[in-house]
């Protein structure tokens, strides 16, 4: 009998659930508010280069009213609220996001390019559980800092996300902030900012007392003027060299300061590893999200004797990867989140090409409109390349080998990141052994991009300081008391 | 035929990323032409079973004549799946058609006899014209250490198998559920493989657990690399568990993306099931007209 054709028909996802405005403001003080200088900017989506919506483009006098709500919100509500009815809050916004998570995975995959098997199962379902696990501290924070059981709110925190993960990295900055009875300014990435803003709806219908969200879009200027403005802490999870300018800026201020920056993380695939599911995790790694991950394992350190093997096995799993419509329930890869980053990405692969890395691409069709990478990896690549070195952010993997767990250990920490870390074998003292030595703020054992709300999450060294999640993550929104 | 060995060593399977991955087996999502074409292919790699102690001839016959024509317009299963008393007369029931039948033997299900009388059951179905033979290994031996008694079984069984005068396949049957363990499933199979098996099959049906995801996942990577080592091409079977159509579209996207367009074809896989086949029919008809006919518009055999 013949073989049949089972390539998978088109599966749509409904953009029925979204009703897009044509125009958005900034929400401030509990209502939607006009940027004073008049000026908006264009959303796109990467996956079609349509003009999505406009954008109010928010100034420093923006920022200085957003922060002047906020600091009202937290004088005359927040700060007042027993603990338990902050909770009560929390929980609602995450029983709405629940509730409208098909809207929100939508709009994020319009919005941002990602797939939207991946905004609907892992960034909407994670942004509500960071609401729902937030939520049931706000009335036990006397724990939440041993030996210090009066621990009280900062005040106003300034949130600056990126645009790898809307909406979750805004979760991930509200949800502790409310907890611990902070009120927040919440500055979206320029190229992503929509479901920040259907955040703003739920806060509204949660009844949310006004000023204690608000949300200024704009572009880094809009950052830069949120950091200078009279906010106690600044929360950051973007770019290294950003993340340094504020640690400048900040410096010598009353500012508390947490940043999550790049990463270049180390995945060190040992020969006695389960080298099926290795590779598995060496997909999951690098192609989640298009490589949009600041934790993404984009260096792999493979030992020697398997490095053929696992090269065959990785060159076969890429071409069953599809890349396409991010609307496409079957999609795995979607589009590159702008054509700015999709030229970075473009230049660092042409470095390595140069440098003299081998390319190897899955054989995938681009779509014409739009922003596109094929999956890739580079073999031969020697820990001196540019792509070794740098963050590339985008689905690009750089596969470097070594001999012995010491010398795998050596090259995973020769970088000045830290973020996180991956490591396959299946001998649990050898897990032990390499995890105690990596100097990164998560590893994972034989699996990889696994997240919960109560792990705190964050990097070593370039990779930023302070955690984000868990009991300790807390603690960058309260003072000792 | 390659000289064969038992394997010196299998790798090892870590069950959290085969879980993981075999979940996205389940999501995608099989629509329109592509959804119609997998309910056609399922008809088609199905032996259709009935293994109960209460088999008749004429409980036989009925499921021969459902097998042959499942519906108005359907085209026939591949195979018929009887215990070794009842080949005669499937054999009968579907002579000159393309159906074939497959008998379970070697003790079936636990497996634990001897030798002789496993081969003399395998002997005994062929002879009653049985085209497939599908056996249970030895798990007791198996779990024990004794590797070599599994496979010393299987060789001799295949022996008998091959000594037929038509050409008989042998499907050996793991019973995943009772082995422990992906690692341990995965040695199986290497094992059932290299002793010559021209299938490897998951489970009897006869105990709780059945056909998953990840076990089947487990067993066709030990089928890619069997290949990629001998240049061999061996038949995945999975049996028991798998209800409805969803559950079995999910199967040829682990096969396509696993190991490839070879194995959507009753020559390389096969789904062992009795239930399965009526709601097949039923998701057929929905694709086709657009509404689902009542649950008495199919027979039960």
């Amino acid at each position: 009998m013949a073989t049949i054709n089972f390539e998978y028909a088109p599966a749509p996802e409904s953009t029925a659930p979204v009703k897009l405005r044509r125009r958005y403001e900034h929400f401030i003080g509990g209502e939607w508010r006009k940027p004073v200088e008049g000026k908006y900017f264009d959303s796109v989506s990467p996956s079609t280069e349509e003009k999505l919506a406009e954008i109010a483009y928010g100034s420093a006098e923006d920022v200085a009213e957003a922060v002047a709500a906020a600091r009202r919100g937290y004088e005359r509500y927040w700060r007042k609220l027993p603990p338990r009815e902050r909770a009560k809050y929390l929980y609602r916004i995450a029983r709405a996001i629940t509730e409208r998570s098909r809207e929100l995975a939508v709009l994020e995959t319009i919005d941002g390019g990602k797939p939207i098997k991946e905004s609907r199962d892992f960034d909407i379902p994670q942004a509500a559980s960071h609401f729902f696990y937030h939520a049931g501290w706000a009335d036990k924070l006397r724990y939440a800092l041993p030996g210090s059981p009066n621990a009280e709110a900062l005040g106003v925190v300034g949130a600056i996300v990126p645009w790898n993960f809307p909406l979750l990295m805004a979760a991930w900055k509200i949800a502790p902030a409310l907890a611990c009875g902070n009120t927040i300014v919440l500055k979206p990435a320029e190229t992503t900012p929509l479901t920040a803003l259907l955040l703003a709806d739920i806060c509204i219908e949660a009844d949310l007392p006004p000023g204690v969200v608000n949300i200024v879009t704009g572009d880094g200027a809009t950052g830069a003027a949120l950091v200078a403005s009279d906010v106690d802490k600044i929360a950051f999870t973007g770019s290294t060299e950003v993340g340094r300018a504020i640690r400048r800026d900040t410096a010598a201020s009353k500012k508390r300061l947490t940043l999550e920056l790049g990463g270049k993380a180390a995945q060190i695939v040992f020969a006695d590893a389960s080298l099926d599911q290795a590779v598995e995790g060496i997909i999951a790694g690098i192609y989640f999200n298009q490589g949009h991950v600041c934790c993404a394992g984009s260096r792999l350190l493979v030992q020697e004797n398997v490095h053929d093997e696992i090269i065959r096995r990785l060159r076969k799993r890429i071409a069953t990867l599809r890349l396409g419509d991010p609307l496409d329930k079957n999609t795995d890869i979607g589009a590159i989140n702008s054509r700015a980053q999709l030229e970075k990405i473009r230049e660092l692969v042409q470095s390595g090409i140069d440098e003299g890395g081998e390319l190897v691409q899955a054989p995938c069709a681009l779509p014409e409109r739009g922003f596109w990478f094929a999956p890739s990896f580079f073999t031969g690549v020697a820990p001196s390349f540019r792509i070794a070195r740098e963050e590339i952010f985008g689905p690009v993997l750089s596969i470097l080998t070594f001999r012995t767990p010491d010398e795998a250990i050596e090259k995973a920490n020769n970088t000045p990141y830290g973020l996180s870390a991956g490591i396959w074998t299946d001998k649990g003292s050898k897990n032990m052994y390499v995890a105690q030595r990596l100097r990164a703020g998560v590893v994972w054992c034989n699996t990889f991009n696994q997240f919960d709300p109560s792990s705190p999450f964050g990097g070593y060294r370039e990779s930023g300081f302070g955690r984000e999640g868990g009991w300790v993550g807390l603690r960058e929104y309260l003072n000792h008391r | 035929m390659l000289t064969i060995a038992l394997p010196s060593e299998s790798p090892s399977v870590d069950a959290v990323m085969l879980e993981a991955r075999a979940s996205q087996f389940a999501k995608r999502s099989i629509k329109a032409a592509t959804k119609l074409a997998g309910i056609d292919l399922a008809i088609a790699c199905m032996d259709l079973t009935t293994l109960e102690g209460r088999d008749s001839p004429g409980r036989v016959r009925s499921m021969c004549a459902k097998a042959l024509t499942p519906a108005p317009g359907v085209r026939s299963v591949a195979a018929v799946c009887v215990y070794p008393n009842l080949v005669a007369t499937a054999k009968t029931a579907l002579a000159g058609t393309s159906v074939k039948v497959a008998s379970v033997a070697t003790a079936f299900p636990s497996g634990l006899s001897s030798i002789d009388v496993k081969l003399d059951d395998t002997q005994a179905a062929i002879d009653s014209g049985a085209d497939e033979i599908d056996m249970v290994i030895d798990r007791g031996a198996f779990l024990a250490g004794d590797e070599r008694r599994v496979w010393d079984e299987i060789v001799e069984v295949k022996r008998v198998c091959a000594a037929a005068p038509r050409p008989v396949h042998l499907k050996a049957i793991l019973e995943t559920g009772e082995l422990g363990s992906y690692d341990a499933i995965r040695r199986a199979s290497d094992i059932a493989l290299a002793a010559g098996a021209d299938f490897i099959k998951t489970s009897t049906g006869k105990i709780g657990t059945s056909a998953t995801l990840p076990v089947a996942l487990c067993m066709a990577e030990a089928l890619r690399d069997f290949e990629n080592r001998t240049g061999e091409v061996r038949g995945l079977k999975v049996a028991g568990g798998v209800r409805n159509t969803k559950s079995a579209l999910a199967y040829f996207v682990l096969l396509k993306e696993t190991l490839d367009d070879r194995w959507l074809s009753p020559e390389l896989f096969r789904i062992g099931a009795s239930a399965l086949l009526d709601d097949l029919l039923m998701q057929r008809e929905k694709e086709l007209t657009g509404h689902y006919a009542g649950i008495d518009y199919y027979t039960r055999d």
